[in-house]
């Protein structure tokens, strides 16, 4: 197909359906054809998904790895944006800082769970420290790059207008690398919805990665843990769209490839 | 002649890079009168851009002293507004939040209202509520004009600002920038690299050479506004400019 052809409005819609429909197909029929006893085929999940729902599990479940997101991606996004600012502000400081940052940058958050049950003991607190840790690097790394990107001009014409610092930090050097913050954003709120799925099937017993581990070890339910991965998949695809929904705002629009 | 608006005194600028050492400004002294709309003219990367930022105050000179109604420069003031090429303007902001940009100190009234006559000085009615992106390179232009005005500064810093736009559009906004300059009598420091801008605009025209710039000549264009582009006395002082940057009149 021809990139520079704008697709039809219904082409939009029935490609995906479509290629959606023959992944199903193909996932229904290697279940049926090779037998297996374990691996569910989509209508288990379906039926899985229903008991879930019925048994009312899954919504509490929800509710608390979405509480969970919420908070350590939120502690995260009011510690790491002004620390990135700052950061990026003063590049002296942030030759200090950079080598502690991109040695702890690096180490997965999965790899803080002993540590974290350690100092916070099994619960909450650890499983939302994971993900504020998770979400935090993202965001400073951001926010450095969005400030120590900002054109110079902005921030002469800014001086030239008498700004002093602090309303040069917010009103230019801020909405001048808002774009870039709110890529790392994004970036960090898909990685807090990964990081809270392994932090609860470890550090605490509710939520939707509760539900992976505990369908496996009460009675190796595979259809519940299908069912569970794909609710997972789902909520992630529309936290992630929601996002996506910032960069159309028209203040920051223009930082952004104009692709619709 | 009338009251002294800006002084230059024996301005010299050398960078540092790498080790080596780059004479960018030799000498260069320049007064600038009140009122007064000069051309600093020179082939591109004479340094005359840095002459521009070191009168804005972006710059210290390495030796030297500028001085804007007596008072020596040592950063830039909202007294005195620079203004890029359309570059210049914020994306983020409207092109009523661009204007208003500078009047954080004014009442939302006042702020209103400065906004508004800008908005009509340069013709951006109907699009008080559109982002930069959504306008042309002439409008941007425009809006960092109105900008600049609207702090009602004294003097303009402008650096090759119709650099970036087509000949027609260029031509129009010379245009413009003499209407603006007739009704509000700023002292106008205008960089540019075309002779004929040059000589269509100035009062005076600075002719600078290649690197290390000094000036190789002042030349007054005594014509008055409207000019005819096609006047012999316009021919002639356009041709002796010409001559003057050693180019031959003929392609």
């Amino acid at each position: 197909m021809n990139s520079l052809v704008e697709p039809k409005k219904w082409e939009r819609f029935v490609w995906p359906l479509l290629a959606t429909a023959l992944l199903l197909a193909l996932w229904h029929y290697s279940v049926a054809w090779t037998a297996t006893k374990i691996f569910p085929s989509p209508l288990d999940v379906k039926k899985g998904i229903a008991e879930l729902i019925r048994k009312k599990v899954l919504w509490p479940d929800i509710i608390d790895s979405l509480r969970r997101v919420a908070i350590g991606f939120g502690a995260a996004t009011v510690i790491g944006i002004p620390l990135g600012l700052t950061l990026g502000w003063y590049p002296a400081a942030n030759q200090v800082v950079n080598p502690v940052l991109q040695i702890l940058r690096p180490i997965s958050p999965i790899a803080w769970i002993p540590i974290a049950i350690i100092l916070l003991g099994v619960g909450d607190h650890a499983a939302t420290s994971l993900i504020f840790l998770g979400a935090l690097f993202p965001i400073i790394v951001a926010c450095v790059d969005g400030v120590s990107n900002v054109p110079s001009v902005y921030r002469l014409a800014g001086r030239n207008f008498g700004l002093g610092p602090f309303r040069l930090l917010t009103q230019v050097v801020f909405p001048a690398a808002l774009p870039k913050i709110i890529v790392g954003l994004r970036l960090a709120l898909g990685i807090a919805w990964l990081v809270v799925v392994a932090a609860e099937m470890i550090a605490v017993d509710s939520g939707l990665g509760y539900l992976v581990i505990d369908s496996r070890n009460s009675g190796k339910r595979y259809d519940l843990v299908v069912a569970a991965m794909l609710i997972i998949g789902l909520i992630g695809l529309i936290l992630d769209t929601g996002f996506r929904r910032l960069e159309k705002i028209k203040s920051v629009r223009w930082g952004f490839r104009d692709d619709s | 002649m009338t009251k002294t608006k800006l002084q230059a005194e024996h301005i010299h600028m050398v960078f540092t890079r790498d080790g080596k050492t780059t004479s960018v400004l030799n000498d260069i002294s320049l007064t600038v009168a009140e009122g007064e709309f000069v051309c600093l003219l020179g082939p591109s990367g004479c340094g005359k851009s840095t002459l521009l930022s070191t009168m804005a105050g972006f710059l210290s000179p390495t030796s030297g002293e500028v001085t804007i109604d007596g008072e020596a420069v040592h950063g830039p003031d909202p007294r005195r507004i620079f203004v890029f090429q359309e570059r210049g303007v914020f994306p983020w902001l409207t092109v009523e939040g661009n204007i208003a940009f500078g009047l954080f100190h004014l009442t939302a009234a006042e702020r209103h209202q400065r906004v508004a006559h800008y908005i009509k000085m340069v013709g951006l009615e109907g699009f008080e509520k559109a982002y930069p992106p959504a306008l042309s390179g002439g409008m941007k232009q425009r809006l960092e004009v109105a900008r600049a005005l609207a702090v009602n500064p004294d003097m303009l810093f402008l650096d090759e600002p119709f650099g970036a736009l087509d000949s027609i559009t260029r031509l129009v906004m010379r245009g413009e920038l003499l209407r603006i300059w007739e009704a509000e009598r700023k002292t106008i420091i205008f960089v540019t690299h075309d002779i004929d801008e040059a000589v269509q605009l100035a009062d005076r025209v600075v002719v600078m050479s290649a690197r290390p710039a000094t000036i190789q000549q002042i030349v007054n264009i005594d014509i008055p506004h409207p000019r005819d582009i096609s006047s012999a006395r316009y021919l002639e002082l356009r041709d002796g400019i010409f001559q003057q940057i050693g180019l031959a009149h003929k392609i």
